[in-house]
């Protein structure tokens, strides 16, 4: 499960279903803009069809799939009859009615909508990626689908009960940081799905009143459910206890469960009762309402854990009272996923709880643990992978707990990192370059000074130094977030030596144009870039035209555009979709806000809104 | 839609409310409705509806609107609102301003007002209580309905939800994101506590 997740974010596969349109030379390049070949085949070449279906029936990685589909037509066939899982890395570049008729036996869809500054409020409620469209197509085109990931989408109630309705053998439905449903919607889908195995909810926006919340819990069928995966920590009412212990009894299959805040220490520990071959946990508030009934709950909170042999994962924590944290010690040395990221924990708090971590390769925490607090990490967790900090008080001016000296212990101690994401508030090239040298394994690299425009404290130089070293020694990086003062001259490293990287994230950063265009020129693989507040102008937007076809999205907001330079864009790459975003209905200044551009095999969307301008 | 109109309605009830430093009278001219962003959510707290609103405006980051601390930039640092709304806001901004609270005596003429902030624990706030009222308990006379002066008192305090508590029975740091005044109890109000915990 977490993997699927880190999936999502790093986004590995560039390109699924859409790419294989801007492949050169090829005639299937053309056939996939238009009907499939209406001509059958010879006899002999069917018998060939049936045997690559065979073979390619054991391919599963999109990239592969995509090539096999760019051989000849045969190939590309038999691959889109036999394509099992379909990903769509942006669901306005391509639509429904074309990915039905090229894939007809999908049974699993991915599909993400809005652009990841969403998360950050920088994109207008009502700007678009609507389920429903998709929905109903396949409906119609799907009915033996079994599995649905969204991602930034939006997804109505009534969606979810045409889902419920449409799809007799569906299986699974994870929604991560998607908006726009109720817990009336989960009544209906939990109701009509008679054979559901995962409901995954990450990170949903819920906007349910107090009295408008359902008891949806109760509305799982009454029989022994196939329940694997159940999955509610973004939930923001509580569910019904009484209902949700009676569906874990009677759910002997389940391996996943992640509860909300709103369940207590006793809760969890009835519940862990119920079921002690658990895989994955989500353990919801970790603490008890009571306070000074403590010593009776801790013991049995204990035998709990310790009867939870097979658990790997752990979350929650979300007001966690410390003294429930020894519980989990029976399993610390089993699990591999630790989730710390809601709990206001000490470095005196953590250390005896990682100390038993040995196999621990994802840890997500928050800063108020500290320095310290990582360099017990990296003592323990040598098999570390990846490490996420989050900064417990979210704003440019706080304290920040964590440093460069926290993340220098990281890398001496951890040398398998590959992935990182770490919120400070001061920081050195120095140890950013220590990392560099010592986790040559990156692939994920995302720093976050949250003061903008923070030079290195010790020096008082750039950040340039430092985000140079990691691009120059870090051979397998493919993401990259970059924060601090940052000068032209870190962009030029960039371009220089980031020829792998894929997705780049950049804000209050550079001087000029020449900045945008280093990476534009010098990184073949980017995919996906996302700017804002930095001084990248139309010259620099310009310098990319080469590029663009070839990635999924760029997002530039606060910049320097202006309307001729974006209508320039639009005008010279007819595939790419130019959208404007104002915040600002009445101003129609040239200046460009927010551009958002991808590339689409079905030209401009219909269901934008007054405040998007497509050019 | 619906969000955005309820969104912006909020907004604009609590311009009565808001600090400024312009005349009265003056206003900052009349935005039409922007689109709301989800930044913001349903406002859970005032302190939460206030940065949602400066978040709107990116290009106004030092209007006259601005908190005391530097005036938050929408979307920076990029932490997802989910993560955010769980951390109550009012902790930061306990951090930044110091967090007064009244604090009253019965029978004393006039309140203090004391920073919680400064204080580590509950010993520390009860000596700091006392040195404060401690020249109303000097030479007090008994009160009129003959109840002893001076020697028993109670500390309480009304948290968030108007309950008044006393205080001691739940952790500092709790104690401290909840209590919005503070209350000195005195003579056989407190006799009427005590007996009541015990009962």
């Amino acid at each position: 499960m977490r993997e699927e997740r880190s999936d999502m974010s790093e986004d590995d596969d560039g390109g699924g279903e859409e790419k294989d349109s801007w492949a050169p030379g090829l005639g299937v390049a053309g056939k996939s803009r238009g009907a499939p070949d209406p001509l059958p085949p010879p006899l002999c070449d069917q018998v060939l069809e049936n045997v690559i279906e065979n073979v390619l029936q054991f391919l599963s990685s999109r990239r592969d799939r995509n090539a096999a589909s760019l051989v000849c037509r045969s190939w590309y066939r038999a691959e889109a009859q036999t394509r099992r899982e379909l990903f769509i890395g942006n669901c306005y570049a391509v639509s429904p009615r074309r990915a039905i008729d090229r894939f007809r036996c999908v049974r699993s869809l991915v599909l993400k909508g809005k652009p990841r500054f969403a998360d950050f409020g920088l994109v207008p409620v009502g700007w678009g990626a609507h389920f429903s469209p998709w929905a109903s197509a396949m409906a119609a085109g799907y009915p033996w689908l079994e599995k649905i990931c969204l991602k930034r989408m939006s997804v109505t109630d009534d969606d979810l009960s045409l889902l419920a309705l449409s799809f007799p053998f569906f299986k699974g439905l994870t929604l991560i940081c998607c908006d726009g449903f109720s817990t009336a919607g989960l009544a209906v889908f939990a109701e009509k799905c008679r054979h559901l195995r995962l409901l995954d909810l990450i990170e949903d926006y819920f906007e349910e009143e107090e009295y408008e919340v359902v008891d949806w819990i109760s509305k799982f069928p009454q029989t022994t459910t196939s329940l694997e995966t159940l999955g509610f920590d973004c939930l923001l009412s509580a569910v019904n206890f009484e209902a949700l212990e009676a569906l874990i009894a009677r759910s002997p299959a389940l391996r996943q469960l992640r509860v909300n805040h709103h369940v207590t220490v006793d809760q969890l520990r009835r519940l862990m009762v119920l079921a002690p071959q658990l895989t994955h946990l989500g353990t919801g508030s970790f603490r008890s309402p009571e306070e000074g009934e403590g010593m009776e709950h801790e013991a049995h909170l204990v035998s709990a854990f310790a009867a939870s042999r097979s658990l790997v994962s752990l979350s929650g924590f979300r007001e966690v009272a410390p003294q429930f944290l020894p519980a989990i010690y029976p399993v610390c040395s089993n699990i591999t996923f630790l989730n710390f990221s809601f709990a206001e924990i000490t470095a005196e708090e953590l250390k005896p709880v990682i100390r038993h971590c040995h196999n621990l390769q994802n840890f997500w925490v928050l800063d108020t643990v500290r320095d310290e607090g990582l360099q017990a990490v990296a003592a323990t967790c040598k098999d570390l992978r990846e490490l996420r900090v989050f900064p417990l008080d979210a704003t440019e001016d706080s304290e920040g707990f964590v440093s460069d000296v926290g993340l220098t212990a990281i890398s001496d101690g951890c040398r398998k990192l590959q992935s990182i994401l770490y919120f400070c508030q001061r920081m050195t090239n120095k140890a950013v370059l220590t990392m560099s040298k010592n986790c040559q394994e990156l692939v994920v690299f995302r720093l976050c000074i949250m003061g903008r425009h923070l030079p290195d404290h010790h020096t008082g130089e750039p950040m340039d130094e430092g985000f140079g070293a990691i691009v120059m020694n870090c051979k397998k990086l493919t993401r990259l977030a970059v924060s601090g003062l940052l000068t032209d001259k870190a962009f030029g490293y960039i371009g220089k030596y980031g020829k792998s990287i894929r997705t780049l994230s950049v804000a209050f950063a550079g001087n000029s144009d020449m900045g945008l265009r280093y990476v534009l020129e010098g990184c073949p693989k980017l995919q996906k870039l996302e700017i804002r507040d930095s001084p990248f102008g139309d010259a620099a937007l310009l310098s990319g035209i080469h590029h663009y076809y070839n990635m999924r999205f760029l997002w530039m907001s606060s910049c320097k555009l202006s309307h001729r330079g974006c209508e320039d864009v639009a005008r010279r790459l007819p595939h790419l979709v130019v959208e404007v975003i104002r915040d600002r209905p009445e101003a129609d200044d040239e200046a460009v806000e927010k551009l958002y551009m991808y590339r689409s095999l079905v030209g401009r969307r219909n269901d934008a809104p007054p405040f998007v301008k497509i050019l | 839609m619906e969000a955005a109109a309820r969104y912006v309605k909020d907004g604009a009830d609590l311009r009565d409310t808001e600090l400024r430093l312009g005349l009265p009278g003056s206003e900052a001219p009349e935005k039409p409705a922007v689109p709301s962003t989800r930044g913001g959510k349903r406002a859970l707290q005032e302190d939460d509806d206030m940065e949602s609103r400066g978040k709107s405006r990116p290009l106004e980051a030092d209007s006259a609107e601005a908190p005391a601390a530097k005036a938050q930039i929408v979307g920076w640092p990029p932490i997802r609102s989910y993560r955010r709304n769980s951390f109550p806001p009012r902790k930061a901004e306990a951090e930044a301003a110091g967090l007064y609270v009244k604090v009253s005596m019965d029978g004393a003429p006039y309140l203090r007002k004391i920073d919680l902030k400064v204080y580590k624990g509950y010993k520390e706030l009860k000596e700091a209580m006392e040195n404060m009222f401690d020249c109303f308990t000097q030479g007090e006379v008994s009160r009129k309905d003959g109840c002893s002066s001076g020697s028993e008192s109670a500390i309480t305090y009304e948290d968030k939800d108007g309950d008044l508590m006393l205080v001691g029975d739940v952790p500092w740091e709790m104690f401290i994101s909840s209590c919005r005044r503070l209350r000195i109890l005195k003579g056989c109000e407190v006799r009427v506590l005590r007996t009541r915990q015990y009962s």
